[in-house]
């Protein structure tokens, strides 16, 4: 009997650990920037998933591509309709390793995601430099980079050349807290 | 011995469990159910003489300016109607992101026309899903065109009122329908057996041929007609081109009126015998 309880409690434990390890927020901060001669274009995301797993040292996220806001109601609506096509491919998602985990502390520091990004159908490998930092229990990353509209097949037609840029700036910003299932 | 092997398939249990969950499937599992407002219905705010569902939005001006031609079965004489010309230009204003106003000119009778258009429901999908859009459209024509001596008239039996119901569904990511119960009042009629009245169920639809190119179609049956004139239904086909904030709509119409009043209760053209005004809508979004 009293091997049974024990059986019992490393078997909770390990369920505890586990829970434990993962880090999650539901309200991540995305933004992109276009810049170019004609107009500037930005758009912000307040509503992105992202989760850390710090035992397998990997983290996901999800981007539904409508929560996306931009200044311009009609630019949102070009955004969805003829760039992204949000109602065939309805959210961008980036799946990695984070490769120098166990470097994160409460000072903030550089590490590097190598992983999946996946916009617009088409999948690309990606290393994303992050600074992280973990602090009362969260996990805070943020960072920028750029993509190629063109890696993603993201058509731009040549009337609006000069008004979109050929690469664009994303940043973001991850809240990441304890996350128990 | 037995508690050994409870042990070590507990584990396995929880290990296989834990490396079976993808992170991306839990973010999946944790991605709240949002309220998805369905946009662009239609390319832009007329299918293709008549209003769609889709309204300015808020502090948006849009400039519409607007072209119908002479019947195609004049012959090479006026150029196929390519010598006359009617023209339309209007300016739409979204005072909100639901109330769209617009005013406008068009040449024939020298017609000043007003309009409200308001968004009552949106389709959605996702929580609080809503199988279709509906708009209240409501306008005031007023005629001030010289009248022929003998013919004279006061300002307000120069007015003539639309209200209309736009119900519109967007199918999927490229076929929408509309349907449009419409009224169309006039104060003053040429004869008396002449209707100050008219019922029309209006039937449009648009088709997207490629993301910046639709097809749509528009059909304005009338319940009952003007009785002075030879009243046909309207009948218009239209290609949507969009590139950036301009949207060109090329028309073929059975009708060469554009204000609401005059093409859905004015029409004389027969489609099928010829009677087709080449036209174009020109809108410009600030």
């Amino acid at each position: 009997m009293k091997n049974l309880y024990i059986v019992c409690f490393c078997f909770l434990a390990v369920c505890l650990t586990n829970a434990q390890e993962r880090y999650l927020t539901k309200s991540g901060e995305i933004t992109f920037f276009s810049e170019s001669p004609l107009e500037n274009i930005a758009a912000k995301n307040s509503q992105v998933l992202s989760i850390v797993d710090a035992g397998k040292k990997q983290m996901a996220i999800s981007i539904l591509m409508k929560s996306f806001m931009f200044e311009k109601a009609l630019m949102q609506e070009h955004f969805n309709e003829n760039y992204v096509e949000s109602d065939k491919y309805p959210k961008a998602t980036f799946r990695g390793a984070i490769l120098n985990f166990d470097t994160i502390t409460d000072k903030e520091t550089k590490v590097e995601v190598k992983g999946k990004l996946t916009i617009h159908g088409i999948t690309k490998e990606m290393v994303i430099k992050a600074l992280a930092v973990k602090k009362d229990n969260a996990i805070v990353m943020q960072g920028d980079f750029f993509i190629t509209l063109s890696d993603f097949n993201v058509d731009i037609p040549s009337v609006v050349e000069k008004n979109i840029a050929k690469e664009i700036k994303v940043s973001f910003n991850f809240n990441h807290q304890p996350f128990k299932k | 011995m037995k508690n050994l092997l409870t042990l070590a398939l507990l584990v396995l249990i929880n290990s296989h469990f834990y490396a079976q969950d993808d992170l991306l499937d839990v973010l999946d599992a944790e991605t709240p159910e949002t309220e998805n407002i369905v946009t662009a219905t239609f390319k832009g705010t007329r299918i293709v003489n008549g209003h769609s569902v889709e309204n300015r939005k808020n502090k948006e001006l849009e400039f519409i300016i607007a072209h119908r031609f002479g019947a195609i079965n004049t012959g090479i004489e006026d150029l196929f109607g390519l010598d006359i010309s009617n023209i339309r230009f209007s300016f739409e204003y979204g005072l909100s992101d639901n109330l769209t106003a617009g005013l406008s000119r068009a040449s024939v009778e020298k017609t000043y026309e007003g309009f409200l258009k308001y968004s009552l429901l949106k389709q959605k999908t996702g929580a609080n899903a809503f199988p279709f859009a509906v708009s209240l459209f409501g306008s005031v024509a007023a005629k001030s065109e010289k009248a022929i001596p003998g013919f004279e008239r006061t300002f307000v039996e120069s007015l003539f009122y639309t209200a209309q119901v736009l119900i519109a569904r967007k199918i999927n990511s490229s076929v929408s329908f509309q349907l449009t119960p419409t009224f169309v009042n006039r104060n003053l009629t040429a004869t008396f057996e002449d209707p100050h009245s008219i019922f029309a169920l209006g039937i449009g639809t648009r088709v997207k041929v490629s993301k910046r190119v639709s097809l749509n179609a528009e059909y304005f049956p009338q319940f009952n007609k003007l009785k002075s004139i030879d009243a046909t239904n309207s009948l218009a086909f239209g290609i949507d081109i969009e590139t950036g904030g301009h949207v060109f709509q090329i028309i073929l119409a059975n009708s060469r009126r554009m204000v609401e009043k005059a093409f859905i209760t004015e029409t004389t053209g027969d489609f099928f015998a010829g009677d087709i005004h080449l036209g174009f809508n020109l809108s410009r979004t600030f």
